[in-house]
């Protein structure tokens, strides 16, 4: 058995739209996650800070304002200069499929759009960050 | 003729019962989009003790179920009025002449992040934001390019703006007043709901208390020198987005309005000096009937408490006015074309439910703003039902049937239930500190999740219908990061190009009129005259008041 996947869920910027990062932490959690949930109105330098002392596995990012081209390469920066690249991220929110996959490439682990079941985010990161050391 | 005695209804009914469980029904989850239960079948014995004068009353008449206004939509329709704002004042202005000039007949503006959180485009917080999902607004300027070539003593505006509401609207009438137009001679709303942002919305700045003072002082100030100013839209749109059942939308947007109207009075007002420019923002949301219920609802809590318990006077205070939009969160991503239809469902239950104006929103809102064409769809989707559909013709259509009595009454008796427990916690301010909305909200969230992802809730094109390898060929607005650099450098400017020692001069008098008990609107309305920036108003203010910090809970 592996050891208990913990993850970090964040509202980066300044929007307030919480119903989808708190749907996912519950998911999360009833599927026998860690989950820490920031509260709102992060900066990219306080959702890096808040990662890397809960040494989380990985870090979910909901963005509904437009600010994601900003937040997500700000904060993958952030967790290399703080010597936790490892940390990956992946997100949601209302995200342009042409964005998500330029995000994707500049190395979110993944983006998952309105309509998204939660048991695929589940499996998701039980598939990728299931067996970390 | 057959006698209809209630012993041959209820033998009637039995036996269509027998036949109704011998047929059986689907495997299928019967309930509200809200998960509250409904009966296949109502009739007169679902409508009993309903008294037709005093619970119903006739359209412009107490208790208003039927409607606020004797002539509804023969009077006249209601205003269409589609919130729109994006990138520079410039390029939201250019939407506006666009909307105007195809029929529109009311104004609503949507700001962008650093303006509902009181940052200037060029502070740091504003990074990546500005523009992007409303208009960047930062000083009086902005407003002046926002409503260039706009009669504001004609149109009437409605601004989403809450913790700095204030500064807004000081900024549209200082915009007004240069080219000629008075106080006194224009309209308009502001969200200036608070409360709501703490229990769903999340765009505070201050904690409850100075926020409160703040809407008191705007109360006061309309009441003498703006009268045609709404200066409440006691919001439910936000409640039931962030994942509320019907019913909760219902009791916790009226548990504010009472809040604002115990505050009213606390800080000295006549209760019918501002209870006229209260109104109402509603969601409409897909399941017809609910909503249909939950307006006709609101109408008689609101009016039996403001005569019955805050002892109103005036009957316009018993009225409650209300805007619709249309319910954002059931929009799918997925075969987004499909949202022209759930909207314009949506948009005839508000219609049927006696709304005074309407957003429609638009296909493509689950994957940017939206563009012009589908932002004309969504306001040729109101014209449609205005002029096509005939539903405009009758008051209260749906008033008698036995089904929607039924709900009407069991929502208001729901509500009522909700308003004990939101007293028995010590009122408002103590149930937001206690968590209790939120956590009331976010339960309803989950599980409705939980019951699409079941396929108990079906969402066409999501959990059934779905279409393979879907590419979405609809056009995306794209706000360029020039915007944010333009709007920058305008903020800029206007610093660099304003008297600076008047501009610092005001703040020092905001600064000393925060301190004490002084209505602060004409103290901030000098400061937006001489070009102080929201920014600027609203640090000035955050010295005196502090800022709020929700505890995070899920």
């Amino acid at each position: 058995m592996g050891k208990t996947i913990r993850v970090l869920i964040a509202k980066p910027g300044l929007d307030g739209h919480d119903r989808g990062a708190k749907v996912v932490a519950n998911a999360l959690r009833d599927a026998g996650m860690e989950v820490i949930y920031t509260g709102l109105h992060q900066t990219p330098e306080m959702i890096a800070d808040a990662a890397v002392q809960e040494d989380v596995d990985v870090v979910g990012l909901s963005i509904l304002s437009g600010a994601h081209m900003t937040m997500f390469p700000r904060i993958l920066e952030l967790l290399k200069e703080k010597g936790a690249g490892h940390i990956q991220v992946f997100g949601g929110g209302i995200i342009p499929a042409e964005d998500a996959e330029r995000l994707e490439s500049a190395g979110v682990a993944r983006l998952f759009g309105p309509g998204t079941d939660t048991r695929d985010i589940v499996a998701f990161i039980q598939k990728n960050f299931g067996q970390c050391a | 003729m057959a006698t209809d005695n209630g012993n041959d209804r209820a033998e009637a009914k039995k036996r269509w019962k027998s036949a109704f469980d011998e047929w059986g029904v689907q495997d299928a989850d019967f309930t509200t989009v809200s998960g509250a239960p409904v009966e296949p079948l109502y009739g007169p014995e679902d409508a009993a003790g309903l008294d037709y004068l005093r619970d119903l009353g006739l359209p412009g008449e107490y208790p208003f179920t039927r409607g606020v206004y004797p002539t509804m939509y023969r009077g006249r329709f209601w205003t269409m009025r589609q919130f729109s704002g994006f990138g520079t004042p410039r390029d939201t202005n250019g939407r506006y002449h666009y909307l105007l000039d195809h029929g529109q007949t009311g104004l609503s503006v949507a700001f962008d992040m650093p303006t509902i959180m009181g940052y200037d485009s060029d502070h740091p917080r504003a990074e990546g934001e500005v523009g992007r999902c409303g208009v960047a607004i930062d000083s009086l300027r902005d407003m002046e390019i926002l409503f260039d070539g706009i009669d504001m003593a004609k149109i009437t505006t409605s601004m989403t703006i809450n913790a700095p509401a204030s500064i807004l609207l000081a900024f549209y009438l200082c915009a007004g007043e240069k080219k000629g137009a008075r106080f006194d001679e224009m309209g308009g709303t502001i969200q200036n709901d608070i409360l709501k942002e703490y229990i769903a919305q999340k765009s505070w700045i201050f904690a409850p208390e100075p926020s409160m003072r703040i809407i008191t002082d705007i109360m006061a100030f309309c009441a003498d020198h703006v009268p045609r100013w709404n200066t409440i839209s006691i919001s439910g749109y936000h409640i039931r987005e962030a994942g509320s059942t019907a019913v909760q939308e219902l009791a916790f947007t009226l548990a504010d309005g009472f809040a604002y109207v115990e505050a009213g009075i606390a800080a000295g007002l006549d209760v019918d000096e501002f209870a006229p420019r209260l109104s109402f923002f509603f969601n409409a949301h897909l399941d017809f009937f609910e909503e249909i219920a939950k307006y006709r609802a609101a109408r008689r809590i609101w009016a039996k408490r403001m005569k019955e318990k805050y002892g109103a006077k005036d009957p316009r205070s018993w009225l409650l006015r209300f805007h619709t939009q249309t319910a954002g969160c059931s929009l799918t991503a997925q075969q987004p074309e499909n949202n022209i239809v759930r909207t314009a469902y949506q948009a005839l239950s508000a219609v049927l439910g006696g709304t005074q104006s309407l957003h429609t929103n638009s296909m493509d809102e689950t994957l940017a703003l939206p563009s012009e064409k589908a932002v004309r769809i969504a306001l040729r989707t109101q014209q449609l039902i205005a002029h096509e559909t005939g539903v405009v013709n009758t008051i209260d259509p749906l008033g008698g049937s036995w089904f929607v009595e039924a709900k009407t009454r069991e929502m208001e008796e729901a509500a009522e239930e909700y308003f004990r427990r939101v007293e028995e916690l010590g009122g408002v301010v103590q149930a937001i500190e206690a968590g209790f909305f939120q956590r009331e909200i976010g339960r309803a969230a989950y599980e409705y999740q939980k019951a699409v992802e079941r396929q108990r809730k079906i969402v066409v094109g999501v959990n059934r219908f779905q279409l393979e390898d879907e590419t979405i060929e609809i056009p995306i607005l794209r706000i360029d990061h020039q915007v944010e650099l333009d709007q920058r450098s305008a903020v800029r400017e206007v610093r660099a190009g304003r008297d600076n020692d008047k501009a610092a001069r005001e703040l020092v008098r905001l600064k000393a009129a925060a301190e004490g008990t002084d209505n602060l609107m004409p103290v901030i309305l000098d400061c937006a005259r001489s070009y102080c920036t929201e920014g600027e108003i609203i640090a000035t203010l955050k010295g005196v008041f502090g800022e709020y910090i929700e505890p995070p809970v899920f």
